[in-house]
């Protein structure tokens, strides 16, 4: 191993792939603060350019880093207008943008660019080591682990119940349940709920809900209650992160970077769950009056989603890797990158072609490096992005969630869909209805049925349940996710 | 009845409608080889009716206990704030996304941007519009030029 560490280094250093990682870490930043623009898109735009240059390592860096620098960049507009682009930095939302309102952008990101190096390292380093192993125990999960997996997933909802607000919560993720199962599933291939409507057939996009449900809301409630963001006080450039702040995150950043890597090793499983989950167990396992401060701007609450996203981005790539099966979307870009620049990935790339192999890990290493001294200095610039006076900043967020919701179904129709749900949002907001599970509801929703349907479909029924003894040891868990805290806030009254 | 409430009844009667295409409506087309799965494509929704209609209920009904609160603004009171502001700019949402493409991305950006601030009241129309033309020729250039996202950038009857 260490021979292989060695040559991805000599490989990752030179001069000209160091320049490569620093320009992807860069683009990658820029462009995924754009809604809509996830990591997914960035880097299918970045495939020619990649290929163009010949070199297959310093391909894959350019990519590698590309791919960093996006899923940071999708943060930042996530904890600074509270507008996701992608499902993976939904969770960042919950209290990333609480901490912007209150004056905490700077810390925010600081926390954010922090714990995705914590993550993203971390998982580079399992990667190293756990890579063989881990390929055949990815293979042992099915639909039915897969849909428990994603039962898990859905009991982050727990973290928004609050008192007297369980049945809202429940309520919102049936809702967001129900809106995932709008147009045609991969596995019946019929459309469903569409009401002959065209524009349906391919269902709600995640991006028109996900702005209409957060992004739009709160610019109108900026607009309906003037006042400039960051204005409760604190000073938007403080980066500093107190001591007991970096004892708070520390343990969360260690467990979430274990937790998220192995989420993400599962194919199909990937940075969402992993975001979700870390969110749930932090906020289960934190203490009582701790776990009031999420959803309202805990440190914790945002250290570990951004921990567990960036891992699980790391994790992903255990099976494309190894057993040259991409596990997300992401990496099924990536993969297409590789085979147009004759790499197999699989088995045998270890060995035939370790040069390759060892650069991609090292670049892991060093494009998380480079954005976290990159991205540190350039804080203080992005979180001025809210200093920006309220009538030029509010047209501009409103504009960007158009934008999000436009480029990425590239229809006029789902523009006024993204206003007639934000309505919607803001009516369910001002009721106190929690948003963010409905948007849980609807992004594990279809992955959900799908997975349900195929184990029932093997078994003949619901017997998968009893049969396999890690769905019913994850659905077990779930349970106990969403029960507990319901009945310790009872017995605390 | 308090907003909750109403929200309630309205997404009771939606999680009805939605039951009562999953339970009557939606196995009707079925092939005959697929109403020998175990599963069907209405199986799902019909769980979902249910659990939709009992949660609606109950917040209708008032089991659950709590007390109101009031958000971060009074629903109440929305003759307090700028309720106005708020309905206009949603309105020039709509105005937006039925622009798009008959008048073009830079034209419709541009006046998207520079209306919305002057609803909000800003008047210094020296920053205003330079700022807007400023942002929608970049974003217009990164998406379609780098980017290679089709923006239909000037109005359809110049046919560009």
């Amino acid at each position: 191993m260490l021979e292989g560490i060695l040559i991805g280094l000599q490989t990752a250093l030179s001069l000209q792939n160091l320049l490569v990682v620093i320009g992807g870490c860069l683009i990658g930043t820029f462009i995924g603060m754009l809604p809509g623009l996830g990591p997914m898109s960035i880097i299918a735009i970045m495939i020619p350019v990649a290929i163009t240059m010949g070199d297959p390592s310093a391909a894959l860096i350019l990519l590698a880093g590309v791919y960093y620098g996006a899923i940071f960049g999708g943060s930042t507009s996530s904890i600074l207008l509270n507008a996701p682009g992608v499902a993976g930095t939904v969770a960042s939302s919950f209290d990333g943008y609480p901490m912007a309102r209150q004056g905490k952008a700077g810390k925010a990101l600081t926390i954010a660019a922090i714990a995705s190096f914590a993550g993203g390292t971390i998982g580079a380093i399992l990667l190293m080591i756990f890579a063989p192993m881990l390929s055949t125990v990815a293979l042992l999960f099915h639909s039915p682990e897969y849909f428990a997996l994603m039962v898990v997933g859905l009991s982050a909802i727990a973290a928004f119940a609050g008192p007297g607000q369980v049945t809202k919560a429940l309520l919102m993720t049936i809702l967001g349940l129900v809106m995932a199962t709008v147009g045609e599933g991969a596995l019946f291939n019929l459309p469903r709920f569409t009401g002959g409507i065209m524009d349906l057939q391919s269902g709600f996009g995640f991006i028109t809900l996900a702005m209409a449900m957060f992004a739009l809301p709160e610019a109108i409630f900026l607009v309906l209650k003037p006042k400039n963001l960051g204005d409760d006080g604190g000073e938007i450039k403080d980066l500093r992160i107190s001591r007991a702040e970096a004892r708070a995150i520390a343990p969360v950043i260690g467990r979430q970077s274990i937790q998220g890597f192995f989420i993400g090793v599962l194919p199909g499983a990937g940075a969402t769950i992993a975001s979700f989950l870390g969110y749930a167990v932090e906020r289960n396992i934190a203490p009582k009056h701790e776990q009031e401060e999420f959803g309202k701007g805990s440190v914790k609450g945002l250290a570990a989603p951004e921990t567990a996203n960036n891992a699980a981005c790391t994790g992903s790539f255990v099976p494309l890797l190894t057993l040259g099966i991409p596990g997300s979307g992401t990496t099924a870009i990536l993969l297409g990158a590789l085979i147009a620049l004759n790499v197999t990935p699989g088995p045998r790339l270890m060995i035939d072609e370790p040069q390759i192999f060892w650069a991609v890990i090292m670049s892991m290493f060093i494009g998380n490096l480079v954005l976290l001294v990159l991205n540190l200095p350039l804080i203080p610039y992005i979180a001025k992005l809210l200093a920006i006076p309220r009538n030029y900043l509010i047209p501009f967020i409103l504009f960007f969630t158009l934008m999000g919701a436009y480029i990425g179904q590239n229809n006029a129709t789902e523009l006024l869909m993204l206003v007639g749900f934000g309505v919607c949002g803001i009516a369910l907001k001002f009721a106190n209805y929690p948003l963010p599970p409905l948007l849980i509801g609807f992004i594990l929703g279809g992955m959900m049925e799908d997975n349900f349907s195929r184990s029932m479909q093997l078994y003949g029924g619901v017997s998968f349940v009893l049969e396999r003894p890690m769905t019913l040891g994850l659905l077990v868990i779930a349970a106990g996710l969403i029960i507990v805290p319901v009945l310790r806030s009872r017995l605390a009254k | 009845m308090a907003l909750d409430r109403w929200i309630a009844l309205i997404l009771l009667g939606i999680c009805i409608a939605y039951g009562y295409t999953a339970w009557f409506a939606m196995d009707a087309n079925l092939a005959p080889f697929m109403r020998r799965n175990p599963i069907w494509p209405s199986t799902f929704p019909k769980v979902l009716s249910v659990l939709g209609v009992a949660a609606s209920l109950i917040i209708l009904v008032g089991l659950e206990k709590s007390e109101e609160k009031i958000g971060e603004i009074d629903h109440r009171r929305l003759g307090d704030y700028f309720i106005g502001q708020a309905v206009v700019l949603l309105a020039l949402m709509v105005v937006y996304a039925l622009c798009l493409r008959p008048l073009g991305f830079l034209f419709s950006t541009s006046a998207f941007l520079i209306i919305g601030s002057f609803i909000l009241g800003e008047r210094k129309w020296h920053v205003m519009i330079p700022v807007a033309f400023i942002a929608t020729g970049s974003v217009w250039y990164l998406v379609q030029e780098v980017l290679g996202i089709f923006l239909r950038p000037l109005p359809m009857f110049m046919g560009v």
